[in-house]
């Protein structure tokens, strides 16, 4: 195994700790671009710093600190001075508790400033795919190429909208705060679904080469764990988290020594963070228990059950039959119907699954579906049939994990 | 910062609508403005007369005169029928004051007015952050 370096150390560091920093500096400067370019400088500082000194014992307040006096220097450009001496005041009270290393910044304050720029970033007065966006960009610390090529747009076009929806949280005065407790349930699906497309970015990168990018999903749960914790009354936003933790349960057990991706039921359990799944459990029954449960209660719940089948056949698929009916009332679309369809090929017959996946509309080019098609068909003993499926999903654009169980299914079938 | 809230809306039929219903209408407004003067909200505000009494003047490109046209402007059935301008601290307030209005099959764009520019001054960046040292 090859050592890390003090690049890929800077690099790392760098990805965790830079929404924090961010975050703090919008908050004094209210200004999300020299907020960005500050810690971009920073970042710049580290990667001649740390490999010669090493890398500080508190990286988030270094780069916070850096970022905070390349800050200063870029407001001397700034453009009127009440403007410029609000914002140094704020800065230099960003400044005594980060000084001395013993006097480390209260890490409340630190999660408040993340929680308010999550918020900001969810705005309903900006465009679902804007809030995205903003929110792997300032929070998540993607830079923008990684952002565009996660939702398969060019990187001017990313770009384009970043500026845009900066522009307009500045222009339209869109506030750097939590919202009170009236406006919250307006406001909290946004933040959930957000946090929700941060995790599964993470998770399963759609064009990733690692099937699991290890610190967004883990910032994402970071950003969810926050939010459950300030919002114990908001039983969604505990199941998106106990959702969360569950799925990330089985990151052990989800790609193999070959880096590829190993199917739900050929994992092995045994991998299964155990811990994750106490926690995750613990969470999915509470939130289920505050009322009728919402869409991520539901696929915690779902995920739920797996976790508690110790091996495969031991699952309770009729339940998860009646979890998914639920969601598709709950939260109706193609993407649960075809869940639905591949429980029932697991709980019913696999003719009965494939019956319900052909019935589907408007999903011809989603990947998944040709997949669980192939992998349908391959079990019925209709392999030509499957072969064609296993084609038509590598055919669309995916990831590079998933691509590889395609071909290797693809290959199996075929030297028969 | 300064709002302006646009009320569009179709006009209704005012023939329709009985005397009773249209003061009642009329009351409910006075409230909602009575509260955001209450407030310290209210620069201005304003319904508009019937879309048939609007004139509209059109300049050219170039040098031309401006000539003269009945109105209004947009042929569109939802048509600007009132304006507010009102003075909070962010969006979420404007919001809040917008979702407060006593409408009904209307809709308020809400947008914010251009500031005017405040002091502007030559200083170092260094006499700055010696300014902000001194008023801690």
């Amino acid at each position: 195994m090859e050592a890390a370096g003090p690049e890929s150390v800077v690099d790392r560091t760098f990805r965790q700790e830079s929404g924090r920093a961010v975050a703090s500096l919008i908050r004094v400067l209210g200004d999300f671009d020299i907020a960005e370019e500050a810690v971009q400088e920073a970042f710049v500082v580290a990667l001649e710093r740390w490999p010669r000194d090493g890398v500080p014992s508190n990286p988030g307040a270094w780069i916070t600190q850096v970022a905070r006096n390349r800050a200063i220097d870029r407001l001397r450009r700034a453009r009127s001075l009440r403007e410029k001496t609000e914002q140094l005041e704020g800065l230099e009270a960003l400044r005594p508790p980060q000084l001395s290393p013993a006097d480390r910044v209260a890490s409340d304050e630190i999660e408040d400033d993340r929680l308010r720029l999550i918020f900001t970033c969810c705005h309903p007065a900006l465009a679902p795919e804007a809030r995205v966006a903003l929110t792997l960009r300032s929070l998540g610390g993607l830079t923008t190429a990684e952002i565009a090529a996660a939702f398969l747009v060019a990187e001017a076009t990313m770009a384009q909208r970043l500026v845009r929806a900066k522009k307009k949280i500045h222009g339209a005065g869109i506030p750097y705060e939590v919202p009170d407790r009236e406006q919250m349930p307006g406001r909290l699906p946004g933040v959930l679904a957000t946090l929700y497309l941060v995790f599964n970015e993470g998770y399963r990168g759609s064009t990733s080469p690692d099937l699991v990018r290890v610190e967004l999903s883990s910032e994402a749960i970071r950003l969810t764990r926050v939010l459950a914790g300030l919002l114990p009354d908001e039983p969604e936003a505990q199941g998106l988290l106990a959702l969360m933790l569950l799925n990330d349960s089985r990151r052990p057990a989800r790609v193999d020594a070959e880096g590829r991706a190993v199917p739900l039921e050929e994992q092995d359990r045994g991998l299964w963070d155990r811990e994750l799944i106490a926690e995750g459990l613990a969470l999915s029954e509470q939130a289920a228990a505050a009322g009728p449960a919402g869409p991520y209660t539901v696929q915690a719940r779902i995920a739920a059950a797996h976790a508690q089948a110790a091996q495969p056949e031991e699952t309770d698929w009729a339940r998860i039959v009646r979890l998914y009916e639920w969601l598709e009332r709950a939260a109706p679309g193609p993407v649960v119907e075809l869940n639905r369809a591949a429980a029932v090929a697991m709980g019913e017959s696999p003719q009965r699954g494939l019956e319900l996946i052909d019935a589907i509309e408007g999903l011809e080019g989603y990947r998944p579906l040709h997949s669980a098609r192939g992998d349908l068909l391959h079990r019925l003993g209709r392999d030509a049939e499957a072969a064609e499926a296993f084609a038509r999903a590598l055919a669309i654009p995916g990831n590079e994990v998933d691509t590889a169980y395609l071909e290797r299914q693809l290959e199996l079938i075929q030297s028969r | 910062m300064q709002y302006i809230f646009m009320l569009q809306g179709e006009e209704p039929n005012w023939e329709d609508v009985s005397p009773e219903e249209m003061q009642a209408t009329i009351d409910e407004m006075g409230r909602y403005n009575q509260e955001l003067k209450d407030a310290g909200a209210m620069v201005d505000g304003h319904g508009l007369r019937e879309r048939a009494t609007a004139t509209v003047v059109h300049f050219p490109a170039g040098e031309g005169e401006p000539t003269v046209t009945d109105g209004p402007f947009a042929e569109t059935k939802e048509q600007l029928m009132g304006f507010w301008i009102i003075e909070c601290a962010n969006l979420d307030e404007a919001l809040a004051w917008a979702k407060k209005a006593p409408l009904q099959e209307a809709a308020i764009e809400v947008r914010p007015l251009v500031e005017e520019s405040s002091e502007e001054e030559e200083i170092s960046g260094e006499e700055l952050v010696r300014r902000a040292r001194e008023k801690k």
